[in-house]
């Protein structure tokens, strides 16, 4: 597989821009495996995203939210969201937010419900924000909500 | 209390592999367009049929490549973050300006703790 190595770029990338200290990814050698507790037709299912719905709160500021669904915006401003600019363009909705999908999915039988809400993780630069406060708030989210299942699409 | 299942759906398998998931559904397109290629339904379809179907199936951990790609070859992979002598300069004096808006965002409180 000649997938792209973006450890390796970004370590390239940022020391061009005088950043000294690699950024060390994410790694966890426990990973907790939950099993679906139910059959596909009887569950209920969230999206997690790392879209983000305005750009006036800054990057850094952004805090796990739980949004009403119906307020999906048609088009996420993910411009100050790392993304390739270059190569493709993120004016398909569907393309990183399986809405329409899980509707019709719902519709058809195939899934038991969509979440009334669908969950936004910001792409913080600290791990400590991560796993200290957005994880457990979107945990808290998905519970309050009675999920059974969910999708992470990170941009 | 039981745990909720999860299937992360991406395009950077060496970051979330690095980090390991319960389970991954991997497409090699460009970020940006996790689930598929842009107006391609057929293709984005076909991801979520493969990530819910993981989603319930799946006993262990998992991660799946998909067969999608962008284009007919894969030239789009050389630019992404690309360090060029054409660049170079423009890269530095971008690190200068991201350094300078991180310390205004601190100072003005924007920054969490």
């Amino acid at each position: 597989m000649n997938y792209i190595s973006y450890i390796e770029r970004t370590k390239a990338f940022y020391a061009a821009q005088g950043f000294d200290v690699p950024y060390q990814w994410s790694q966890h050698d426990d990973v907790p495996f939950s099993p679906m507790s139910k059959r596909l037709s009887d569950a209920r299912i969230g999206i997690v995203t790392t879209a983000y719905r305005d750009q006036t709160t800054p990057m850094m500021a952004r805090q796990a939210e739980a949004v009403p669904t119906e307020d999906a915006p048609t088009n996420f401003l993910n411009e100050d969201l790392s993304w390739d600019k270059e190569t493709t363009h993120m004016a398909d909705r569907r393309s990183y937010f399986p809405l329409e999908y899980l509707k019709v999915g719902v519709k058809n039988g195939l899934i038991g419900s969509l979440s009334t809400r669908f969950y936004f993780a910001p792409t913080q630069y600290s791990q400590r924000l991560t796993i200290e406060q957005d994880a457990p708030a979107i945990v808290r989210f998905a519970q309050e909500d009675a999920l059974d299942g969910v999708v992470l699409v990170p941009i | 209390m039981a745990g909720i299942a999860t299937v992360v759906v991406g395009t950077a398998w060496d970051i979330v592999t690095h980090c390991q998931v319960p389970r991954f559904v991997y497409n090699d397109l460009p970020l940006g367009n996790p689930l598929g290629n842009p107006w391609d339904i057929v293709m984005q379809s076909q991801t979520m049929d493969r990530a819910l179907s993981i989603l319930v199936d799946a006993k262990t951990p998992t991660a799946e490549a998909m067969q999608h790609r962008f284009s007919s070859d894969d030239r789009w992979k050389m630019t992404y973050m690309a360090v060029t002598d054409e660049n170079r300069e423009e890269l530095r004096e971008r690190g200068e300006e991201n350094r300078r808006q991180r310390l205004a965002d601190k100072a003005d409180g924007l920054k969490r703790e």
